[in-house]
């Protein structure tokens, strides 16, 4: 893909996270840091194309790389919904009786 | 451009779902009914992204890729499981720094290989543009790791809380900020730069892990939910760097969704403090200023007892508790949901009202009440609930200090003029829930509420207090 058709996706992106964020509950706000926590490990894509590539000398010492950041990032996907999950399963409204 | 051979349609378009998913996500959070849903979103987009990048690339070990995933997957797992909820700031810091961390991996790993990434010309060269995308992800992402850290251990207790203050620290935080920008933007010019200098990326990976410790050591306790939401923006737009070097639309739509929410986050909780963004990256605030409190700990002031506040609290039609981050730090927060039980079942309405700055990360307090059983209807925030106090009998603060200070509206010179705070003075009485006199808080000062007639203090630990007064509210 060409800069400028990622440019606009991301400055799109930009504006539709800022209105979607204002629009987030300050109650969520801590659930809300821990799921961004989480998608932000979508970097995993890149760490998963480094881990299964290889052919040249460097290859090898970037495959590595590549696993340990897919741990790091797996830690962060897992824990990071995990963790919302729980949160967000406390919150309760009131027993209408 | 940046791939070699084309992306198959239905693989863009994949990643783009992705995207989407991970959008509504962060939509579902807009009322606590669609929240469980939107995360299932997440979960689901984090998935597609995963597998479309296995099914499109050629696997070759696709169990150590199995093993990694599964190992890092079941530590975050136990982690969300065992974690306190009063330790979720640390924990949410310590997220980001393994974001920081994978960053700087991926963007090494993509520096190492860069044909496996697609980002080579003919001649197997790394491509300029790719390489100043590569040079601010590997910033971005080191100044997120140390910056993490930084903010983990001073979270965790592990290191103090109290500002570090270096000499001359703006010159060299500035200095390093310009020799990153001016070694990315050689590492654009040079011909080939594994070849030719070999040292330049790895130079800028270290100066960007040297200016995140720098940037975070001299900022205080106090505006630890503006730097844990800094570092979340950061985090963000680490993977969208990322995102631009490898032309991936999910990482893009990601890494702008997180770096504008932590964006935003960081912005609303400098508006709670009434600062500037630049003031608290300036840091300093909350160091040893504590000078006039001696004097003022002589005035007069009135003690009561978990009975006296039991007795008061029985008679009152309308109780607004404000629980603060002394409430997190002793957890109170269980033995205070049993006393607001206790008081309804004697007919008195009970209400919470939560200043966003309350604790030490956006939203940390409605999370411990949630924890609590504090059904989250009965929770409000600062500007939906602060002109009830002038009609409430009694308001119970408990942990917190500064956030009901009213020299933040009469008190011109005061460090905390102009910082929106909750009127509890208003109230008919105040209770008002603290470990003892000679405390002040974050920002250094006083607290005019200590000594108004019609306050009441409670000095003890606030567990331990709420404890006290369930027993004698039976």
């Amino acid at each position: 893909m060409d800069l400028i058709s990622i440019l606009s996706i991301f400055v799109l992106a930009c504006f539709i996270g800022y209105y979607v964020v204002w629009s987030v509950t300050p109650a969520l706000h801590t659930p809300l840091m821990s799921v961004t926590n989480a998608i932000s490990s979508v970097i995993i894509v890149g760490a998963l194309i480094a881990a299964m590539a290889g052919g040249i000398a460097d290859g090898e010492a970037a495959k590595w790389l590549g696993l340990a950041a897919i741990v790091l990032a797996s830690v962060n996907i897992f824990g990071g919904f995990a963790v919302t999950h729980r949160m967000l399963a406390m919150y309760k409204k009131k027993e209408r009786k | 451009m940046h791939e070699a051979a084309p992306i198959p349609a239905w693989v863009a378009l994949a990643y783009l779902a992705a995207g989407i998913l991970f959008i509504l996500a962060l939509r579902g959070l807009s009322s606590p009914e669609t929240s469980r849903a939107g995360n299932r979103f997440g979960m689901i987009g984090m998935t597609i992204a995963i597998v479309t990048t296995l099914v499109t690339h050629e696997i070759a070990g696709l169990w150590e890729i199995l093993g990694a995933i599964a190992i890092g997957g079941s530590a975050g797992f136990v982690i969300a499981r065992r974690i306190a909820m009063t330790a979720m700031p640390q924990l949410v810091a310590g997220f980001h720094s393994l974001v920081g961390m994978a960053a700087v991996l991926v963007a090494a790993a993509a520096y190492l290989n860069p044909g496996a990434f697609g980002i080579t010309d003919a001649a197997g060269i790394l491509l300029p543009v790719s390489r100043v995308e590569m040079g601010l992800g590997v910033a971005i992402g080191a100044i997120t790791f140390s910056g993490s850290i930084i903010a983990f251990l001073k979270l965790n207790g592990n290191m103090s809380g109290a500002p570090i203050i270096l000499p001359a620290r703006h010159v060299i935080n500035l200095g390093l900020l310009v020799a990153i920008l001016g070694l990315i933007g050689w590492f654009y010019t040079v011909g080939a730069p594994r070849i030719d200098t070999p040292w330049l990326f790895w130079t800028v990976t270290g100066l960007a892990l040297l200016i995140g410790l720098l940037l975070i050591i001299p900022i205080g306790g106090a505006d630890m939910p503006v730097v844990i939401s800094m570092l979340n923006s950061y985090s963000g737009w680490a993977a969208a760097a990322m995102g631009f070097t490898l032309g991936n639309t999910a990482m893009i739509i990601t890494g702008a969704l997180v770096g504008s929410s932590g964006a935003i986050l960081s912005y609303i909780m400098c508006r709670a403090m009434n600062r500037s963004f630049i003031s608290v990256i300036a840091g300093g605030f909350g160091a040893a200023s504590g000078g006039e409190t001696g004097e003022a700990i002589d005035r007069p002031w009135k003690r009561g007892s978990a009975e006296d506040a039991a007795f008061l609290m029985k008679q009152a039609e309308t109780v607004i508790i404000v629980p603060g981050y002394g409430m997190a730090v002793s957890q109170a927060q269980h033995a205070l949901r049993e006393m607001g039980d206790m008081l309804k079942a004697e007919g008195v309405s009970v209400k919470y009202a939560i200043h966003p700055v309350a604790g030490r990360m956006p939203g940390h307090m409605n999370v411990l009440l949630a924890e609590a059983n504090v059904p989250y209807d009965e929770v409000f925030e600062l500007e939906d609930i602060n002109s009830e106090f002038g009609q409430t009998d009694i308001a119970f603060v408990i942990g917190a200090n500064d956030v009901t200070n009213p020299a933040a509206k009469t008190d011109k010179t005061s460090p905390i003029y102009g910082m929106p705070i909750l009127d509890v003075e208003k109230a008919k009485t105040v209770l008002f829930v603290k470990r003892s006199m000679g405390g002040v808080g974050y920002a250094g000062v006083d607290n005019e509420v200590f000594y108004r007639d019609n306050t009441m203090m409670l000095l003890s630990d606030a567990k331990k207090m709420c404890e006290e007064i369930v027993k004698n509210l039976d």
